[in-house]
């Protein structure tokens, strides 16, 4: 019988590679058999399979990070498209091809699409995103939330780090000391509960500090970006009020 | 120092507003009073104006040192941001980015004006009743004509749609839907002081404008004849 193997349709990849975080940054071509129903994440796993790029040349398989692989945990953020988003709700057959991935640059880059958010972190640590409760004694229960509010503030707490907002934003960058719209919102969060609410003179003020609130030039970029719909833009209007507020307060108030 | 970038930027906005964006408006009023009235209407604005108390401490700290400040920041803030656009081509993204390039023609134009204009009349080489007549002689050079409507377009874009984030950076208009009819309303002051503004530009440009010299010349002319 007559062989009449179909050369199985392939989808072309133009990855933006680092292999070093100080190195210069290049992209390489890759092909990989299409699947139905493929994701960015499956690419790269194929890649990682097989690694050898379109020219048919041994390349090292290309480096990045991922966990949950349904857009809850923000690790595989990457720019798709000149978009940042999440590789794995990224779907081949929703994607304009070839598709071409490069690692979120704003952050640096450690290698591949591999990125350090730290400095997220950092900012999170800055504005203190936490309640406080931890201490020698049992202080019983908290004052209860009402549940008008839990249902905004629920939508606050969906951000999962991912970086895409501060990616997005043109006030972030190498010359500007800005912390990104993320931890401006999570202070709305954690002053918005009830237990938390204790401490927002905190946050307020870490707000106010170099590097702050005071940043944003209303691109509002990150509403537009974020994957989880999180109102950033209102957030962060709303932290303006409440820092202009406390301002005022401090100047009048001692 | 702690937290020195809130304060000054807090500043920045607020003097965009007050006295800055006030003194936009009067400035286009006492202008568009060319077009209304005339010659004899813009000279009694600028003699109005001129005849205010304590006109010099006006000048000085109602607009040269707030204008100092909210243009050399202005830079240094413009200087901070990498534009997008073409990446992310969503229409606030594109005001933030005019904002800039407008500020940035707005400094070189209003320096510029100044120059040419107030700067001459306090180094004495022009009085504030010839000013009509020497902004006549500018204004009849077609290019001048146009490096005006630009200039004037680009400063009151840069009022109106920064009118628009000093309401959200003071956290007066919160929620998208507020933002969005405050987004409205400044596009309409932008459209309006605009027009205003070229009118008066045009008005400048009138033959009863022309230097005095050049009046009793026609009037002999037509005596004459």
């Amino acid at each position: 019988m007559a062989e009449t193997q179909v050369k199985s349709k392939m989808v072309k990849f133009i990855v933006t590679r680092q292999d070093q975080p100080d190195a210069k940054s290049y992209t390489e071509e890759f092909e990989v058999p299409y699947r139905p129903g493929m994701n960015v994440i499956s690419a790269l796993m194929e890649i990682q399979r097989n690694p050898k790029n379109a020219k048919g040349e041994n390349t090292s398989p290309v480096c990045w990070e991922s966990n949950c692989l349904e857009e809850v945990c923000g690790a595989c953020s990457m720019v798709i498209n000149g978009k940042p988003r999440q590789a794995c709700s990224a779907l081949v057959d929703k994607l304009e091809q070839p598709v071409r991935i490069a690692p979120m640059s704003t952050f640096p880059v450690v290698r591949d699409l591999v990125i350090d958010r730290s400095r997220m972190f950092n900012a999170l640590k800055k504005v203190k995103a936490w309640i406080p409760i931890d201490g020698t004694y049992d202080l019983g229960p908290g004052p209860r939330m009402a549940e008008s509010k839990r249902q905004w503030a629920y939508e606050l707490s969906k951000c999962m780090t991912c970086g895409v907002c501060l990616e997005a934003c043109p006030n972030v960058n190498d010359k500007n000391s800005f912390i990104g719209p993320a931890p401006i919102s999570q202070v709305r969060l954690f002053n918005a509960h009830p237990t938390g609410e204790m401490n927002k003179e905190e946050r307020l003020e870490a707000l106010m500090e170099e590097g702050g609130i005071e940043g944003c030039g209303n691109s509002q970029n990150c509403v537009r970006s974020c994957p989880k719909g999180i109102p950033l833009t209102t957030s962060i209007a709303e932290m303006n009020k409440a820092t202009t507020k406390h301002m005022f307060k401090k100047w009048l108030g001692v | 120092m702690k937290g020195t970038s809130f304060y000054s930027r807090k500043l920045h906005s607020l003097l965009g507003i007050i006295p800055l964006g006030f003194f936009i408006v009067e400035h286009m009023l006492t202008n568009y009073s060319a077009f209304e009235g005339g010659k004899e209407s813009f000279d009694s604005s600028v003699k109005f104006l001129n005849d205010l108390p304590l006109v010099t401490f006006l000048e000085i700290f109602g607009i040269f040192l707030p204008l100092l400040y909210h243009g050399v920041y202005g830079l240094y803030i413009a200087y901070q941001s990498r534009n997008n656009v073409s990446n992310y081509s969503y229409g606030r993204n594109i005001m933030f980015m005019l904002q800039r390039v407008t500020g940035v023609i707005t400094f070189i134009f209003v320096v510029w004006h100044l120059y040419t204009t107030r700067f001459q009349v306090t180094l004495g080489n022009l009085t504030h009743e010839e000013l009509g007549g020497h902004m006549n002689e500018i204004l009849s050079q077609p290019i001048f004509f146009i490096l005006y409507v630009i200039g004037v377009v680009a400063a009151v874009f840069h009022f109106s749609n920064g009118l628009w984030s000093f309401l959200v950076s003071w956290g007066i208009t919160v929620g998208p839907r507020a933002q969005r009819v405050s987004s409205y309303i400044c596009m309409f002051v932008f459209v309006i002081v605009s027009v205003l503004f070229i009118l008066s530009l045009v008005a400048f440009t009138g033959s009863e404008f022309e230097a005095v010299s050049d009046v009793v010349n026609s009037a002999a002319a037509l005596i004459n004849g």
